[in-house]
């Protein structure tokens, strides 16, 4: 049962946090390169633009819930288990939503990337 | 890419482990705080070590959002990860943690991962953002048909 628990905070955490990292990747790319921006517009008109972007305030919303599904994750289960599984699922987790959600072309360089870090994150926690 | 840009993604992950050190370093001298002393939540960010930390997490954030706003998430992500290489070399040197053989072999995986993904392009899908010469000869256009049809 306990186990159950874990890998449920796990997969709350890994959902969140995608969906918090591709949300502000979207509003990013939305707001377009931010230096150039600033050289034309100054820096208050970047953070209005950021702060006033629908899915960068989505994004961050879907962060803090990633930070209070971890905070819960970690009163139900280990933090050797918890930590290394959902830093390194989200690794892969964000690769597969980049591909569906903002179209970017992730090749077989960008997986081996994705695979070979998620698997570098889980021994670092051994 | 350019040398500015890859300045901000070092800064990602600097600023990642200087923040998390800080803080971590920060709760520790704070003692336990408990969920249900409100107060003593809100008072401890005024610690020294633990609001300069938060200060390092915003730089971070700051740099990670300008990373992405001109490379692809599946291009930031692992790139960034040299965070835990460098998280890694702090325990082991300054710390004078022991670091596993596992934990090396997962500093060699992550090195292979940032390699691999720093050979090819920052960014393959297009910025949604227009620029503003696209706006003016929009508008531009806009105009001319305007006129034409009357």
């Amino acid at each position: 049962m306990n186990q159950a628990y874990a890998w449920g905070a796990v997969a709350a955490i890994v959902s969140t946090s995608t969906a918090g990292d591709v949300l502000v990747s979207r509003a990013m790319k939305q707001v377009g390169n931010v230096s150039e921006l600033r050289r034309r517009s100054g820096l208050a008109t970047v953070i209005a633009t950021v702060t006033r972007n629908p899915n960068f305030l989505l994004g961050v919303s879907a962060m803090a819930a990633a930070f209070y599904a971890m905070l819960f994750g970690l009163s139900w289960a280990d933090v050797s288990l918890v930590v290394p599984a959902s830093t390194s699922l989200t690794f892969v987790t964000n690769a597969v939503a980049a591909k569906i959600f903002l179209h970017e072309r992730v090749d077989q360089r960008r997986w081996l990337a994705a695979l070979a870090v998620a698997g570098g994150v889980a021994l670092l926690a051994l | 890419m350019t040398f500015r840009q890859y300045l901000v993604l070092a800064g990602v992950a600097i600023f990642a482990v200087t923040g998390d050190c800080l803080v971590s370093i920060g709760m520790k001298h704070a003692g336990s705080v408990s969920l249900h002393d409100l107060p003593g939540m809100l008072l401890v960010v005024f610690r020294p070590e633990v609001a300069l930390g938060v200060l390092f997490l915003m730089a971070f954030f700051a740099c990670y959002m300008a990373a992405l706003s001109w490379a692809d998430l599946t291009y930031v992500m692992p790139t960034t990860s040299v965070s835990f290489i460098l998280l890694t070399l702090v325990a082991k040197f300054v710390l004078h943690e022991n670091v596993s053989l596992a934990r090396w072999m997962g500093v060699v995986l992550i090195s292979i991962g940032v390699g691999v993904v720093t050979q090819g392009p920052a960014l393959t899908h297009p910025s949604e953002a227009r620029e503003p010469e696209e706006r003016e000869s929009e508008c531009v256009g806009a105009g001319a048909t305007a006129r034409m049809q009357s």
